[in-house]
């Protein structure tokens, strides 16, 4: 076996920025639940409020995410493809670009003077500073993306004929979304955002700046959940005792997911004035497509399980549900994250619905939605690939696999009492972002109950949070060293051996024009109306 | 390659779960006409008050020569101009938003009154309201510190309540 000391130390040092974030960005969070519900009179206070809510957001959407998708993918490439990383100085170049980035934009969002929320939508500006930062940290994801796509490259040329390794495959897919992804933002960024809060544009177009910002703002949240569903297809047949049912639907569905969630982000400016009703429909059915992959990887998972569960004894149309190993980190993680991953999904086509999302946009539903999928379906994952990969990556044994357990259902149980409150409130036309109830209208005592129960579901789900880092931590710091190669990965098999796999379910050429081609379609009348309308610019503002 | 049969099944299940649903949203689309808020029309926000329509005199409930009822709004920091509102329940109204500063959002609970308010863009929504009762319009997007206090009131009558108001309001512009 090849020593991999480059890659541990890789893959540990971006997941260990990626869980410093997480754990701030959680403390933030429960202080926002606690702010907002009004009981406490001493903590009321819009500017730190906001302030916290635009650190919190960044930290999560955009830190925890990337650092972790860098760190899983730098491992991932080169313990299946069995070769070192590519480069490992231009990925710690990477690596530090990235956190210079996040450095630089948490000056200016800690002192107050980027309370822009991280969708920073203008005419409302922020500090330069934090638009710089930002830029930087998706200039070091970058380079990851371009290490990432070159190994693939180079594995296939030298194993001519051979099928790129699923996980691998599916994490070049990721980064191959997160290059065109990250292009609508970057074009904002770079192009409206620095130039105008340096001072060298003047005025700006909300309307140009929404378009672009959309672009990404779907995609995005696919690349935060694709390592999710790379341990359901790689990881957890395997340890729920099992094969993966079909390896050919699971390079299918990753593909899917990539090509159609880039040209629907309109599903976002449903109710926005400068696009046109046709364009949102044609979103809006793209949008249903992009459900396909999850019905998929739906079924193939839970196939997979159900092989499993018979497997080990279980009997009859649910009494394989019994007989899994739910006592495995990855298997109760998976059970609980398609859990989540169902209401969050129901919740997820309500929104999608063009004329339905009129009566939830921009309420308290659509963070219950995002909280319930992300933090919920997307990071209860997270915790289980870094249980997993953790013994790995020291050297070391979990500290305790009944801590991860209890630290697994507690987030699971406090996402429950967060989001369900949080969706409820939404219906009763709570809008999302404020940081009082300072209406004068009596439906707004109907909100309180509510308030108070998310409350109460942040905080457990702090303390699991805590737990989790705890867990982390002892495992890091503990004496005991295994003997060299008692960890390692172990990646599911099919159940039938892939073979004739076709070059379109192992190459991406095909997939990049057919994306060219749709964004194309979808993205292009749509932004260049900008520069044939006479549209009106807006100045600058504070906040 | 290998795709199960009971896959397939699976994979034509879903593909009709998003054909129905889709097919639902487009037949509301271009049957019934139930679109989102999507006029794509541009107005210089600096200059509100020099454009005609939405100057002083203008904002509020107004009903045009063919009877129909159009209430104009600005969202500005941290308020929705007029304040408070009357209109008439079960009617088909025009609300036409504008912003004079940045980006906002409104609706009004209960309802399907929802739209984003874009600097530079009208944001127009049809809608009729079912049910009489005092509403409030809501500022939802984050538009600065003040963002949590940015409401309005409307009041939604009963048709004919609402139709002596009217009256009794113009009999009053009359006496002046």
């Amino acid at each position: 076996m090849m020593n991999d000391s480059v890659e541990r130390k890789l893959a540990l040092s971006h997941m260990s920025v990626a869980f410093a974030a997480f754990i701030v960005a959680c403390i933030l969070g429960e202080y926002q639940v606690l702010e907002r519900s009004g009981i406490f009179p001493a903590l009321e206070s819009p500017a730190v409020y906001f302030a916290s809510v635009s650190t919190h957001g960044v930290l999560m959407a955009y830190v925890l995410t990337t650092f972790f998708i860098m760190g899983f993918g730098y491992y991932t490439a080169s313990s299946t493809l069995k070769i070192p990383v590519w480069n490992p100085l231009l990925a710690w170049a990477g690596f530090w670009i990235a956190l210079t980035g996040v450095v630089l934009a948490a000056i200016p969002l800690l002192s107050g003077l980027a309370s822009v929320l991280y969708t920073f939508y203008p005419p409302v500006q922020a500090d330069p500073m934090f638009y710089i930062g930002a830029t930087l940290l998706v200039v070091g994801s970058w380079v990851w993306c371009g290490i990432m796509l070159v190994m693939f490259y180079q594995w296939k040329k030298d194993n001519p004929g051979q099928n790129v390794p699923l996980a691998m495959f599916a994490t070049t897919a990721n980064a191959l979304l997160w290059l065109w992804t990250s292009a609508g933002v970057a074009l904002e960024v770079v192009f409206l955002l620095i130039p105008w809060s340096l001072g060298w544009i003047d005025t700006i177009d909300p309307g140009l700046a929404r378009t672009l910002f959309a672009w990404t703002l779907h995609p995005i949240v696919y690349f935060w959940l694709i390592p999710a569903y790379i341990a359901f297809y790689v990881f957890v047949p395997k340890q729920a005792g099992s094969f993966l049912f079909s390896e050919e639907a699971a390079r299918a569905a990753f593909l899917v997911l990539v090509v159609f969630s880039l040209p629907i982000g309109f599903h976002h400016l449903y109710m926005d004035p400068e696009q046109a009703s046709g364009w949102k429909l044609l979103h809006g059915i793209g949008t249903f497509i992009v459900t396909l992959p999850t019905f998929v990887t739906g079924f193939t998972v839970i196939a997979s399980l159900e092989i499993g569960g018979r497997l080990r004894g279980g009997q009859g149309l649910f009494g394989w549900i019994g007989s899994l190993p739910w006592t495995n980190s990855m298997v109760l993680a998976v059970i609980l994250s398609l859990l989540m991953l169902i209401f969050g999904g129901f919740g997820g086509i309500v929104n999608a619905s063009y004329a339905m999302n009129a009566m939830v946009h921009n309420t308290a539903w659509v963070p219950g939605h995002f909280h319930l999928i992300f933090a919920g379906t997307t990071i209860i994952m997270y915790f289980a690939i870094a249980y997993y990969l953790w013994p790995v990556l020291t050297k070391k044994p979990l500290y305790s696999n009944n801590w991860a357990l209890v630290q697994l259902w507690t987030w699971f149980i406090g996402i429950c009492i967060l989001t369900t409150p949080w969706h409820v409130l939404g219906l009763l036309g709570q809008p999302r972002r404020i940081s009082s109830v300072a209406y004068n209208n009596l439906l707004t005592l109907s909100w309180q109950p509510y308030e108070l129960a998310m409350i109460f579901g942040g905080l457990i789900m702090l303390g699991s949070a805590v737990l989790f880092i705890y867990i982390l931590a002892k495992t890091w710091m503990s004496d005991v060293s295994e003997t060299e190669n008692d960890y390692v990965l172990e990646y599911a098999e099919p159940l039938h051996p892939v073979k004739n796999l076709p070059e379109y379910l192992n190459d991406f050429s095909l997939w990049n024009k057919t994306i060219a081609v749709l964004m194309a379609i979808s993205f292009g009348i749509p932004i260049l109306q900008f520069f044939f309308m006479d549209t009106f610019d807006s100045s600058a503002w504070g906040y | 390659m290998h795709i199960d049969p009971l896959e397939k099944q699976w994979v034509q299940i879903a593909l009709g779960i998003c054909a129905f649903f889709i097919g639902i949203i487009m037949l509301d689309a271009l049957f019934h006409n139930i679109n989102a808020p999507s006029n794509v029309e541009t107005i210089d926000s600096a200059r509100l008050h020099l454009s005609e329509e939405f100057a002083e005199q203008n904002l509020g409930v107004q009903v045009d020569g063919e009877g129909q009822v159009v209430v104009r709004m600005i969202a500005g920091r941290y308020s929705f101009l007029p304040k408070e509102i009357s209109v008439p329940a079960e009617t088909k109204m025009t609300f036409r938003w504008v912003s004079s500063d940045v980006l906002h959002g409104v609706h009004i609970p209960m309802t399907n009154m929802s739209t984003m308010v874009v600097p530079g863009y009208v944001a127009q929504v049809e809608t009729s309201f079912p049910k009489p009762g005092e509403y409030p319009a809501l500022c939802n997007e984050y538009c600065g510190l003040g963002h949590d206090h940015m409401w309005s009131k409307i009041n939604v009558l009963e048709k004919d309540e609402w139709q002596q108001l009217q009256l009794s309001m113009n009999g009053a512009d009359n006496d002046e």
